[in-house]
């Protein structure tokens, strides 16, 4: 059980000219949680974009639980296990929050064409046991929420729908969630909020891993046992917050040359 | 926290239900261009103050609701308004028409309302079926009935050739593609003379079980019935079964994954749906439905030609969903209704009802560009409360 859940080797992603991302090594080992932080286009979205399948690798491998993912479809990659949310909200507006979730179930909902058509009976039966799980997950972020599963998203502040998207991300119980900058858009008391949610999902599900990318560093500091630093698509630092917040090219990157 | 929401109330959709059905009575009955005008006007203003006193909302919550009464009341209603013109070939042959668009706007709702696939060829669709139900009649001795499925079958076929363009464009490029078919489908109509070239073929009438579709109906000495109600009957199962299953695979999991992929292919994809299979699923149900559509029509005219099924007849298909509501069933119904009998009863109108749809489609997209009743939001049982 020593090998990482998620290994990244020597990754490179070009977009023409640019290299977004220039042969990143990276390991996520079972159960933590780990910051992945860097400037702005540094190549954070662009490496959760890659892993879950939205852009092929131009180089080097992915593994997740020792199989190879480097060339796997979005689909794919989400059976695999692992699930992410959108640094800008890409939740269904006009679906009701019910519906948002159960998006993120796909995979274990019965997809006949006949049974949906035809099974009324058991269609019924499969609806309401996933109701009751979709209301447990989001009563543990907000019970007054979870009152309203039928209203649609549109209507909701942008806690009330990062709150969805991370209950779509984790209603199919994925082995690895990928939160891509969860606090963008937020006051700090809704981000502080936030990160409790998060924190309280870690402790009902122990083995949960979860890589998070975040510009708030208090968010990072308190959450992350780990970090990831990325500049202009290179890793250049890796270690506990405290060491990498003292690390001279780190603090380069984020406040260019001294 | 909120107690269970109480179930919609009944009463908007009973009384919009009947309000439609004599209107629609009295419209049609109506001659004289000058009280036709008159209905139409205050139809408007009906609508206009309805909407001002969210009257509206409320008739699109009670019949998504409450279905299965208001469901079961306006199949009365059609059929009491087929009993009233019962001996009126007009009237009912335009009856007849606004049930088979009725079902072709519903194939076309699959499409474009829910998997957002948007198809400009509808009328090349129900042409197939049309012309699919000429030869079948004609030259062969395949069970008339029998001719309506094989015209859904062969339309989702043909379909089918479209369907790798379409999968590999995107949003307006889809539609561009349906374009091009439907100007090479008429072409194809025009040049070709085993199918009748630009005459047309004629269609022999249905007959099931020595039953002829074409004769009217004797009941004693007295009561002549025009032969449309034959084909009255069997349109408005047609239009039964197509309500049915565009509400029951909305209501289920497969209506969630096409919205799904409707709004954010992206993010669906990262969920694991096969935007694919779904596309595909929703393009050739649709135009399944749209061929059984064209099949009965071609039967109910008589005849086909190429000129029947332009570019032209599949933007009244498209302006009729636009003008209804994307997505939702009962306001296809309401459409068709106001965009098939409109310019036949509206004589003044008639050579510029292209203008009038056109101008139509303007006003609902400027005041109204969720249509006249917006889908609510999904229930998958209706009646189910946590």
């Amino acid at each position: 059980m020593n090998a990482a859940l998620l290994e990244v080797r020597g990754l490179t992603k070009k977009f023409g000219g640019v290299t977004a991302l220039d042969g990143i090594d990276l390991a996520v080992e079972r159960g933590e949680i780990l910051g992945l932080i860097g400037p702005n286009g540094s190549g954070k979205t662009t490496l959760f974009n890659v892993v879950t399948g939205i852009y092929g690798a131009d180089a080097g491998a992915i593994r997740f639980e020792g199989a190879e993912i480097g060339s796997a479809s979005p689909q794919k990659v989400h059976r695999a296990g692992i699930s992410r949310t959108f640094q800008r909200s890409r939740l269904a507006l006009p679906l009701s929050i019910f519906d948002n979730i159960m998006i993120g179930n796909h995979k274990r909902l019965d997809q006949g064409l006949w049974f949906n058509l035809m099974r009324r009976g058991a269609l019924r039966r499969e609806f309401e046991a996933n109701y009751s799980a979709a209301r447990t997950l989001v009563e543990v972020f907000d019970p007054p929420l979870a009152e309203r599963m039928s209203e649609p998203v549109a209507g909701l502040p942008m806690i009330d729908r990062r709150r969805i998207e991370i209950c779509r991300a984790l209603i199919g119980e994925p082995k690895l969630l990928l939160l891509d900058e969860p606090s963008a858009g937020m006051t700090q008391d809704e981000t502080a909020e936030l990160m409790r949610d998060i924190l309280q999902i870690r402790d009902h599900r122990k083995d949960l891993t979860i890589v998070i990318v975040e510009h708030e560093m208090g968010v990072i500091e308190r959450i992350t046992r780990r970090c990831v630093v990325l500049n202009f698509g290179k890793k250049i630092a890796e270690g506990p917050y405290q060491q990498i917040a003292a690390d001279a090219r780190v603090q380069e990157a984020y406040l260019g040359a001294a | 926290m909120r107690g269970p929401e109480p179930r919609s109330p009944l009463l908007p959709g009973l009384a919009a239900l009947a309000l439609v059905t004599v209107y629609v009575i009295v419209l049609l009955a109506a001659e004289r261009q000058a009280v036709i005008i008159a209905l139409l006007a205050l139809a408007i203003l009906a609508v206009l103050a309805a909407q001002r006193l969210g009257v509206l909302e409320g008739v699109g919550r009670s019949f998504a609701e409450r279905e299965d009464v208001l469901g079961g009341l306006a199949i009365l209603g059609a059929v009491a308004t087929a009993a009233w013109f019962h001996d009126n070939h007009f009237v009912l042959l335009l009856v007849n028409s606004v049930l088979l668009y009725a079902v072709a706007t519903l194939g076309l709702n699959l499409q474009f309302g829910y998997a957002g696939v948007l198809n400009f060829a509808g009328a090349s669709f129900f042409g197939i079926g049309a012309y699919t139900s000429s030869v079948l009649l004609a030259h062969t001795a395949v069970p008339h009935l029998l001719a309506l499925p094989i015209g859904g079958l062969l339309a989702a076929l043909v379909g089918s050739l479209l369907v790798v363009p379409v999968l590999r464009t995107r949003g307006h490029y889809a539609a561009v593609v349906t374009i091009a078919f439907a100007l090479l489908f008429k072409t194809f109509l025009e040049v070709n003379d085993v199918l009748g070239g630009p005459q047309g073929m004629q269609v022999p009438g249905m007959k099931i079980l020595g039953w002829s579709f074409n004769d009217n109906i004797e009941l004693g000495r007295r009561i002549e019935l025009s032969f449309y109600l034959n084909y009255f009957v069997v349109s408005l199962l047609l239009l039964i079964a197509a309500f049915v299953l565009v509400r029951r695979l909305e209501r289920s999991w497969i209506g969630l994954n096409l919205d799904a992929l409707r709004l954010d292919e992206t993010a669906a994809r990262c969920f694991g749906l096969n935007i694919a299979r779904w596309k595909i699923t929703a393009f050739l149900l649709g135009n399944f439905l749209i061929g059984i559509a064209g099949a009965l029509y071609g039967m109910l005219g008589g005849f086909v030609a190429p000129n029947n099924y332009t570019f032209a007849d599949s933007l009244i298909l498209v302006s009729i969903l636009l003008l209804g509501g994307i997505g939702n069933p009962w306001g296809v119904l309401a459409a068709t209704l106001i965009v098939v009998v409109v310019p036949e009863k509206l004589q003044a109108i008639q050579e510029y009802r292209f203008l009038l749809y056109a101008g139509l489609v303007i006003l609902v997209l400027l005041f109204r560009p969720e249509g006249l009743l917006p889908r609510p939001v999904r229930r998958y049982f209706p009646a189910w409360r946590p």
